[in-house]
């Protein structure tokens, strides 16, 4: 079948499931967005900045498991997505990101809104293409699809330049994928999984660490019974957050610089860590050589290279996490560990989280609290980075599997809004909470627009404490409370921003206005800005300050501080 | 458990796709992982549109293994081999162009033919000597020439391969499609 380049992009879209692109058009793209309306069943949603239009495809995926689709113009267009390219890169999120590139003979002339797109992109992608005829573009598309979505995910960038979408060629669409040095190991090893059963059928106080593996593979049920069966406690990663029930008597909890403590110390005197699906990332371990020393490991993953990476590993198992704990469950016998388990209810009760209301004054955890309340855990919260992420995390409940949607390898403040855009479009029928910061939120509030023109109803509570509090809390601990260019002095109204964009807005000052709050922003049909003031300038905890080992803990606020970290 | 901590050099060959900026993610991997190429060889391979290089790398047991790892990663690579504990064959080829006089000029020549080298340009003041060789060859060469005054050289990288019917290991290749699989059944989303 004859077609045009941009048909063929759209026809292949259509093939590979795509329901929803966030884009914004520009010169060298126009030509596929001129074919657009002949492909009704494609919903475009017009960003304001093409950041936007990557992150919104990053909380997409996340939350649908399906590949996001973003599409921008050449040159400025492409640069932008660069933040949100990364962070799918960073946190092995499915995207396939579409390009406008200047015509061919143009290439490499400098031409206006030229750049080396996929020189740029090139290691913040998993894979990507320059497509120089219209027919490559069906194959190229489906192998891009591919690519994004199996193994161990991330995104796929397509660059196509401005006369290819309208060269007219045969429509063909590869029924089968042909990529000799792309073939993921799905099945585990059977004498891994044997050498994995016996480590653990020996160890006295396993544990198992589940990351955004376990999410990616949806194993909760093959994690669950794992878990259970051999009453082995679960800590996840920050990313693994809602791979397992935070309410079940296995759980304990998430690790690392801000996690709980009761999760970094049991991680410590554990004779066995089985790690699922996670890379032992720096926020982790902490001081490397330090780290759980006691302990030998199973490491678990798709992507050979993250094995022996960062630790040395005593059985490495390469595969999806789902076949893996299928074939482990099959192998490994009932077990207990009444003991093991005893100590950790001893440090969970030994070394609890702050209460969430511990002052007067408006605190970030009472917030998070007074929404995990009014949601019954159910909802997804979105985050940005920083302090309010990671009390999001601490004290939502998460009942609902993969419920935490958040930039947490590649740390990108901003992610709060066009990720909670994403992930409403994603999941419809759920309620979004955008747990965000100030300072993220103002890097990319233009999407308020798109959230008010496509009514998508996300519920944002700005955490405003009118600074970038992680960074202020780094001063505080590592800088002598010298608060060098941390602290808004002029931030906007939030609410009458509210009003501006068309949508509803609400100021909280006090504890006692929170739950009405909550509630008439979960009444309201369309999105909502809550700003809750902040006036304390609270620090997270705990906190094992960057590159140090658990000894270095902090647990709570304390004068000597200082004096801990030397 | 230990890792192996001692640096020593390894070879490892990659058959790739012969596609344009494939050398760039192969450079740009290793530039970015922060790993060490002593030296790099490209060029065709036996199989049309495939190209092979052998890489030289400096490191101890885990870097070399991550390298492996993370070059196999790419989706160009078809195949990866570290051939350094391998009954393999390794040369580079090198030109070198040494000065010469009256009087010196045979003296380097007898030297050119105790390596089985060869001259291939010859001018006034000097010579240029093609070698070939492992690399202890071809620096043993230099180092004998320098005296002379060596005014320029080029060194290729070492090419590698298995001796015997290994070497056809490196040359399988999984041709053709494959379906692909059943996103829900493998749970690979």
């Amino acid at each position: 079948m004859k077609m045009n380049g941009g048909q063929m992009v759209c026809e292949s879209l259509i093939r590979e499931g795509v329901d929803v692109i966030f884009g914004l058009p520009g010169g060298a793209i126009l030509p596929l967005y001129q074919t657009l309306p002949e492909f009704p069943q494609l919903r475009h949603i017009l960003v304001r900045h093409e950041q936007g239009a990557a992150h919104a495809a990053d909380g997409y995926a996340r939350v649908t498991g399906k590949p996001g689709v973003a599409w921008a113009t050449s040159g400025p267009g492409a640069t932008n997505l660069v933040t949100g390219i990364a962070t799918a890169q960073m946190d092995s999120v499915p995207m396939v990101v579409i390009t406008g590139q200047v015509g061919r003979a143009a290439i490499g002339s400098d031409a206006f809104q030229e750049c080396d797109t996929t020189g740029i992109t090139l290691p913040i992608t998993k894979h990507n293409y320059l497509v120089m005829t219209a027919e490559e573009i069906p194959r190229v598309i489906s192998e891009a699809f591919y690519i994004a979505n199996t193994g161990r995910p991330g995104p796929v960038l397509v660059d196509i330049p401005k006369d290819v979408f309208t060269e007219v060629g045969e429509f063909v669409y590869p029924e089968e994928i042909d990529l000799p040095g792309y073939k993921p190991t799905l099945k585990p090893h059977s004498g891994q999984v044997r050498r994995a059963a016996k480590l653990i059928e020996e160890a006295e106080r396993p544990v198992i660490l589940a990351g955004h593996g376990v999410i990616i593979s949806r194993a909760y049920g093959e994690l669950l019974e794992l878990a259970e069966k051999a009453q082995i406690p679960v800590i996840t990663t920050l990313l693994g957050v809602s791979s397992f029930p935070t309410g079940h008597v296995l759980s304990a909890g998430w690790p690392g610089m801000h996690g709980m403590a009761y999760a970094s110390l049991a991680i410590e005197e554990a004779d066995l860590l089985i790690a699922l699906g996670m890379r032992f990332d720096d926020r982790i371990t902490g001081d490397i050589s330090t780290f759980s020393v006691n302990s030998k490991k199973i490491h678990v993953d798709i992507d050979p290279s993250e094995i022996g990476k960062n630790i040395p590993v005593d059985v490495p198992i390469v595969g999806d996490i789902k076949l893996v704990l299928e074939a482990l469950n099959k192998r490994v016998k009932p077990l207990l560990h009444g003991g093991w388990l005893a100590r950790i209810d001893e440090l969970r009760r030994e070394h609890p989280l702050l209460g969430a209301d511990s002052s007067a004054s408006l605190e970030m955890r009472y917030v998070v609290n007074a929404i995990d309340e009014a949601t019954n855990g159910n909802a997804i919260i979105v985050t940005g980075v920083g302090q309010h992420q990671m009390w999001a995390a601490q004290y939502y409940s998460f009942k609902r599997a993969n419920s935490l949607v958040s930039s947490c390898g590649s740390g990108a403040m901003g992610y709060e809004v066009p990720g909670a855009m994403g992930a409403q479009v994603g999941a419809e029928d759920r309620v979004v909470w955008s747990v965000a910061g100030d300072g993220g939120f103002q890097m990319t509030m233009v999407e308020l627009a798109t959230l008010v023109e496509n009514n998508i109803p996300v519920k944002f509570a700005i955490m405003n404490n009118n600074s970038l509090g992680m960074v202020r809390q780094w001063q505080d601990f590592f800088y002598e409370h010298d608060h060098v260019a941390t602290i808004y002095s002029g931030n906007p109204d939030f609410v009458r921003l509210a009003q501006a964009f068309g949508m509803l807005g609400i100021r909280v000052t006090e504890k006692s206005q929170v739950n009405a709050a909550v509630e008439r922003a979960m009444l309201h049909p369309g999105p909502v800005i809550v700003d809750f003031v902040i006036e304390n300038d609270d620090n997270v905890y705990p906190m094992i300050p960057a590159g140090m080992s658990i000894q270095q803990l902090i647990e709570e606020p304390s004068p000597v501080f200082q004096e801990v970290i030397g | 458990m230990t890792m192996a901590a001692e640096a020593s050099r390894h070879t490892i060959t990659a058959l790739v796709e012969d596609k344009p900026g494939v050398l760039n993610r192969v450079a740009s991997m290793f530039r970015r992982r922060g790993f060490n190429i002593s030296s790099l060889a490209v060029g065709n391979s036996e199989i049309p549109n495939l190209s092979r290089m052998t890489f030289v790398v400096e490191g101890d047991s885990r870097t070399v293994e991550q390298v492996t790892k993370h070059l196999h990663k790419l989706i160009d690579v078809i195949k990866v081999s570290d051939i350094s504990d391998d009954n393999a064959v390794a040369r580079e080829l090198a030109l070198i162009r040494v000065h010469t006089d009256t009087h010196t000029r045979s003296e380097v020549m007898q030297i050119v033919d105790l390596f089985r080298a060869h001259v291939i340009d010859v001018s006034t003041d000097s010579l240029i000597v093609e070698v070939v060789g492992d690399e202890e060859k071809v620096d043993a060469l230099q180092n004998l020439l320098s005296p002379y005054g060596v005014m320029e050289v080029m060194r290729t990288g070492i090419v590698a391969m298995t001796r015997g019917m290994d070497a056809f290991n490196g040359s399988s290749r999984n041709v053709g499609g494959r379906r692909r699989p059943n996103i829900t059944e493998t749970g690979s989303v």
